[in-house]
């Protein structure tokens, strides 16, 4: 059965043009920028030093607090520098940059492409290994998944949603790696689901992907207690409370974690992060990329070192079109425009997306004529055009009444806006500053 | 006939005779006493409710007034000074001269110095766009330009220059009210001491960076060399992460450390033409 999200989405086009094509291993690039910050949560503190040698996936910054991850060298080299790096946000961060030399991986990481079915480890330790690994959700939040992998005391995890929705338009990363990692995955899903002590889990894939659907669909007769599940087009419906109530029709409260209704949602990319953590010992070094844009000549999936510049991937897609207008980080929906080609890729890049001029600048911004179509999409009930002038004007208690904070940013508002206001933007400032206020409430 | 009227008159004689008596007891029961100066101070004040005094509005500041026994910590910075002397002739209290502020921009980042190197077309606002990314130039510290503190500013002190980009301040309309200081999200305005005839001299940048990273960024960043350091006679600039700044209070304006700073980060407002200055103007 094909299931869906009941409010709101929209249905932007896919331009999926690099779904064709197989993920390309990227080779290492000269020197790789390693920002200490690539998650939500507070920035890991180097532990290397300027000079210091360090090979392929070694640690080279310990996480610091409860939420945050590790970081280790993509490459083998020698540490250039610790400094304060652009990064993709165009502010400077701390960084790591490394000279790359020949590859030479960190003792007891397992390289070969030999498929390790045969689970050992128990819950504890694949937990342990997912934070000794640093891996964080890849599918664009960056929240490190050690924590959403231990269910907390008094809390019982029911059932483990992974999402292989994509549904991000352009964006093809997932679906690839779905394809050509397939049974690395499902064993990836049996070891989160062994940590979490569950009993069933649910891909959840659009049903634009057949391919994809097929296959995992018949190797998931292989493993007990997975299933596939065909899911509706439409955006967002990889959301993570679209996604658990298209599945299994319940509902996350307002401010509260998927957890509070059982369940507990990982993106494929970092299933088979766990699976190669836990099987293969093998940290977060490298994520997969997908390069595209209508005039590229080349749209692409890399897997890609954590730390290589954008150049690099753009480079090896063909080469920048001349006719770009923008470079967006992530897909059209929900990623963030670049200002520089120097940036690297960090844990979170799912994508880097090229917009020709002529379709980058935004429509001119005209008054609200009340057509409430931001209502009728917003996928979370929210009032978009309410909370946009609450936020202008500071009216900060209406934004909190209003559930500001329930947004997650899918950008379906400004998208269908015919008036092409900017209620994303405003509603990201809101909500910053509200939960500010909340913050200093508490204290 | 005339029945009617009589008793009309008397029953709602009676009945406005009952409840004048009861609103009588009622407003005995319930009096507020307030002190009546209360009233008196808040009348003089601006009545802007700008919240520059960090208190909730004038009324609050009266009543913060009236209350308080030493009122030197307590200051309205729109208020002039005669109406001050009226309100600490009402208190029968001492009320400090005010040291006059006024709001300085410390960037000076024009598109000529730091070109712009993308466009952003988001939402016309400072804090949108700081919370987005590092701006259109190369400096992530310099002003965007979009006007968050001409819109907060309640006097019409702020404008936006159309030539360079950044806010200009009217030093005569600028209160000091703080307001655009907090609401620059790159904490780019300062208040500081007002001098005689409105000079001023101050660091025009905020860039933290390395020098060479600073330089790059901006032509007229402060690449902190110290080079001024050296020049002030009267220790009033201090360096720190690499950004030089000059303490108000201790500055004796003698303008020694701007001919020093070798990317003109120092700027000397409505101070009179150096005679060098003047003499190379009259040889072109």
């Amino acid at each position: 059965m094909i299931k869906t999200f009941p409010n709101g989405g929209v249905h932007p086009a896919e331009d999926k043009f690099a779904a064709g094509s197989p993920i390309k291993v990227l080779p290492a690039p000269e020197t790789v920028i390693i920002p200490v910050s690539q998650h939500i949560g507070a920035p890991a503190e180097p532990v290397v030093a300027k000079g210091d040698k360090v090979k392929t996936g070694q640690l080279i910054a310990k996480s610091k607090g409860f939420v945050s991850a590790n970081i280790h060298s993509s490459v083998t080299g020698t540490v250039k520098k610790i400094d304060r790096e652009t990064d993709s946000s165009g502010y400077k961060r701390t960084s790591i940059v490394i000279n790359t030399e020949e590859d030479q991986w960190n003792e007891g990481i397992d390289t070969s492409k030999a498929l390790n079915r045969n689970i050992a480890a128990g819950a504890d330790e694949i937990v342990r290994k997912t934070l000794d690994a640093g891996i964080v959700g890849l599918g664009g939040a960056t929240f490190p998944s050690h924590i959403k992998l231990s269910v907390p005391k008094g809390k019982k995890a029911e059932i483990l949603i992974i999402n292989g929705v994509e549904c991000e338009p352009c964006l093809t990363s997932d679906h690839r790696l779905m394809l050509e990692k397939g049974e690395e995955l499902m064993v990836g899903i049996q070891l989160m689901m062994k940590a979490l002590n569950v009993r069933r889990a649910i891909i959840g894939i659009e049903k634009n992907k057949p391919d994809a659907l097929e296959y995992l669909g018949k190797l998931s007769s292989d493993y007990e207690g997975i299933t596939v599940n065909a899911l509706k087009v439409k955006y967002p419906q990889g959301g993570e409370k679209q996604l658990i109530k298209a599945l299994i029709n319940r509902e996350v409260p307002s401010g509260g974690l998927p957890l509070d209704v059982g369940a507990v949602v990982h993106n494929v990319g970092t299933a088979f992060a766990v699976y190669e953590a836990v099987q293969k010992n093998k940290p977060l070094i490298e994520r997969v990329v997908t390069v595209t844009g209508k005039e590229l000549s080349k749209p692409s999936n890399f897997m890609v070192r954590i730390g290589t510049p954008v150049k690099a991937l753009i480079d090896a897609a063909g080469g920048l079109p001349e006719s770009t207008g923008k470079i967006v980080n992530g897909g059209p929906m929900m990623g963030k425009a670049l200002n520089s080609l120097e940036v690297p890729v960090t844990k979170g890049t799912s994508g880097i997306l090229l917009i020709p001029a002529a379709e980058a600048a935004r429509k001119p911004v005209v008054n609200c004529m009340r057509c409430a179509k931001c209502i009728s999409v917003c996928p979370m009930g929210l009032e978009p055009h309410l909370l946009m002038p609450a936020t202008e004007f500071g009216k900060w208690d209406l934004a909190e009444e209003e559930k500001i904070l329930d947004c997650m940013e899918c950008g379906s508002c400004s998208y269908i806006c015919p008036s092409g206001r900017p209620l994303l933007d405003y509603i990201r400032l809101g909500k910053s500053t509200v939960s500010k206020i909340i913050r200093s409430r508490k204290q | 006939m005339s029945d009617i009227i009589i008793h009309s008159i008397i029953t709602l004689g009676a009945m406005g005779g009952a409840a004048a008596i009861i609103l009588f007891l009622v407003a005995t029961k319930f009096n507020v006493v307030e002190d009546p100066r209360i009233d008196l101070v808040e009348e003089e004040l601006p009545a802007a409710n700008c919240g520059g005094c960090g208190l909730p509005g004038c009324r609050a500041f009266a009543e913060a007034l009236v209350k308080a026994d030493d009122i030197s910590g307590l200051k309205c910075p729109v208020s002039s000074s005669e109406a001050m002397t009226k309100i600490s002739v009402i208190l029968g209290k001492e009320i400090p001269e005010p040291e006059p502020l006024v709001a300085v921009v410390r960037c000076a980042g024009t598109p000529v110095s730091r070109p712009r190197k993308n466009i952003y077309d988001g939402a016309p606002r400072c804090s949108v766009a700081s919370a987005l990314y590092s701006g259109e130039s190369d400096c992530p510290h310099g002003c965007l330009g979009l006007g968050d503190c001409v819109e907060v500013c309640r006097f019409d002190a702020i404008y936006m220059n159309p030539e360079t980009g950044l806010p200009e301040v009217i030093d005569e309309l600028c209160t000091a009210c703080n307001a655009c200081v907090t609401e620059c999200p790159r904490s780019i305005i300062e208040l500081r001491k007002k001098n005689k005839k409105d000079r001023k001299i101050y660091v025009a940048c905020i860039n933290e960076e390395k020098g060479g990273v600073a330089r790059k960024s901006c032509k007229v960043a402060c690449i902190g060399c110290g080079k001024c350091l050296k020049a002030c006679k009267f220790d009033a600039i201090t360096l720190e992460n690499n950004l030089a700044y000059i303490d108000p209070v201790k500055c004796k304006l003698c303008r020694k450390c701007a001919p020093e700073c070798p990317t003109d980060a120092i700027l000397e407002i409505n101070f009179p033409v150096r005679k060098e200055k003047a003499e190379a103007q009259a040889q072109d």
